[in-house]
């Protein structure tokens, strides 16, 4: 039985947040997932964007996920980034409900229990005293 | 029919420092430098006559070996920057490129991971990713797309690093030879890649000279097929998925597929007609993505195609073969990015000191991979096109 993946520390690298991202940081301080939509076509840009990548109209919205996905994609990492990361850990693609692709970190499962589609929520916790990232756990079947 | 764009554009000089773990007493622009003067005498070609410059340090070069008047163009990039030295030369604006590039002192806290592999944006920089987890989450989706398993990518990382091997300038020269057993069996570093899966570090520099068909020696040179470039964004900087599309139904999956068909129906050829693929290694599952991604073989089908021996020597289609990024050398700074088409050189020239593919008059060479969202792909010829 291997290790439960968790999360990191408080003291890995933060982001600089953007001109046009503090909705996206205000939101995960709340414990949401904020993504945009276009109020045009409904689709979402794959980075916070100011126009709409499928119709270039430039009224995205932000909007509250629900936070639940499916796992897309994910890769388990042995060999830190930098000494500050803590291993094992598994870095992942969850494609939200709302359609949109989220990158976090899994939690709460052991790295072979890893499976494709998975059913995860998204949680967050804190990268600084100011800052908490996204995580995945996989959802009670 | 129109006369072939690059027919006046020939490659008349390439060059490799010692390329080694580290070279001490060396910065990236000077092993750059050492480089420029090695393609120059290679190519036969005397210093004042460059009229353009192309790297990272092209401004720096025009001035310390006073080239001045002298075009000098930031491009850092290896295929992108030999393309646009050739339309330079093409366009009446230059008669003698140089490009030059090297990478030493940069990286030196080996506890992290290279600094070039370290992305920054906001979305992905606490999740600790680099350039090893990037291409895996590439990899895991072909994986359950495709069924492609570690051996295939395993058969991948044992072919290149055999090559170096028995490459005499490869940084891992007589480190063989390696089986699949072994790329298996090296510590993971981001599944399902092993350690032996992923490109090495090193340094080194390397240089290229373009002329102006009539201003050179052409015994020796190597002709530009056709090059092109696609993308669908910046690197490492949102999450690298397979399935994302821009402006038709191409997945970023297969980011290189409208660069290939561009450039082979610019020569007039087709995969069947490429002698030798010296394709990017970041990563060994980023060939069997680029043999499907090129028309090598169908998509899902790279697997097996490398399962089948096509890509060793001997093979169909002989792939990397000086060692790659993965035993040959990788500085960073895109010298490795120049290494793919400095070696499509010496196979179209038959100069290889190891592992020349016999009669070699047609190879591919690539940059970039999924991983990135970006793959140049260039095709160089021994006949002027």
């Amino acid at each position: 039985m291997s290790e439960l993946l968790r999360p990191q520390e408080i003291g890995i690298p933060v982001p600089q947040i953007g001109t046009h991202s503090a909705p996206l940081w205000e939101a995960a301080q709340r414990g949401v997932v904020a993504f945009q939509r276009c109020e045009q076509c409904g689709a979402s840009p794959h980075k916070v964007a100011v126009v709409c990548g499928r119709c270039h109209a430039r009224n995205l919205a932000w909007v509250e996920s629900a936070g639940r996905g499916r796992l897309y994609s994910w890769t388990v990492v042995w060999r830190p980034q930098t000494p500050v990361f803590h291993v094992p850990y598994a870095p992942a693609i969850v494609q939200m409900d709302e359609g949109f692709w989220l990158i976090c970190s899994l939690i709460g499962l052991a790295p072979d229990d890893i499976k494709a589609d998975l059913e995860v929520g998204i949680e967050f916790h804190a990268a600084s005293e100011a800052l908490q990232i996204p995580y995945a756990r996989p959802l009670p079947r | 029919m129109s006369e072939h764009p690059y027919r006046d554009v020939a490659i008349v000089g390439v060059f490799n420092t010692i390329q080694a773990r580290r070279l001490e007493g060396h910065d990236s622009q000077s092993i750059a430098m050492e480089a420029a003067f090695g393609a120059l005498a290679d190519a036969g070609i005397e210093l004042q006559d460059v009229d353009a410059v192309v790297g990272s340090f092209a401004a720096d070069m025009v001035l310390e070996l006073e080239l001045g008047p002298c075009a000098r163009v930031q491009n850092t990039l290896g295929i992108p920057a030999v393309l646009q030295g050739a339309q330079m030369i093409a366009a009446g604006e230059a008669d003698v490129v140089l490009l030059a590039a090297g990478g030493a002192s940069v990286y030196l806290d080996r506890g992290a991971t290279a600094p070039w592999t370290r992305p920054s944006n906001e979305l992905v920089v606490s999740h600790g990713l680099f350039t090893a987890a990037e291409f895996a989450l590439m990899a895991r989706r072909h994986m359950l797309l495709y069924g492609t398993t570690p051996e295939q990518m395993a058969e991948v990382a044992a072919v290149i690093r055999n090559n170096g091997h028995i490459n005499p300038d490869a940084v891992y020269f007589g480190r063989g030879p390696f089986t699949r057993d072994d790329v298996l069996n090296s510590r993971m570093i981001a599944d399902p890649f092993h350690l032996l899966d992923c490109s090495t570090t090193s340094e080194g520099g390397c240089g290229l000279v373009l002329a102006r068909a009539d201003r050179a020696d052409r015994s020796r040179a190597a002709w530009i097929y056709g090059g092109a470039s696609d993308a669908f964004g910046p690197s490492y900087q949102v999450p690298p998925v397979w399935d994302m599309t821009g402006r038709s139904d191409l997945v970023a999956g297969y980011v290189g597929r409208q660069a290939a068909t561009k450039v082979f129906a610019l020569a007039g050829l087709g995969p069947d007609d490429v002698d030798v693929a010296e394709l990017y290694d970041p990563f060994s599952f980023e060939i069997i993505r680029q043999l499907e991604a090129f028309g090598f073989c169908g998509e899902g089908e790279g697997g097996a195609f490398v399962d089948d021996g096509h890509i060793a020597l001997g093979g169909r289609l002989p792939v990397t073969t000086d060692g790659g990024t993965m035993s040959f050398s990788h500085a960073g700074q895109n010298a490795q990015m120049l290494q793919r088409v400095i070696r499509a050189v010496e196979q179209i020239r038959g100069e290889c000191k190891s592992a020349q593919v016999p009669d070699a008059t047609v190879a591919i060479c690539s940059n970039g991979g999924a991983g990135a969202l970006f793959t140049d792909v260039m095709l160089l010829g021994s006949e002027r096109p």
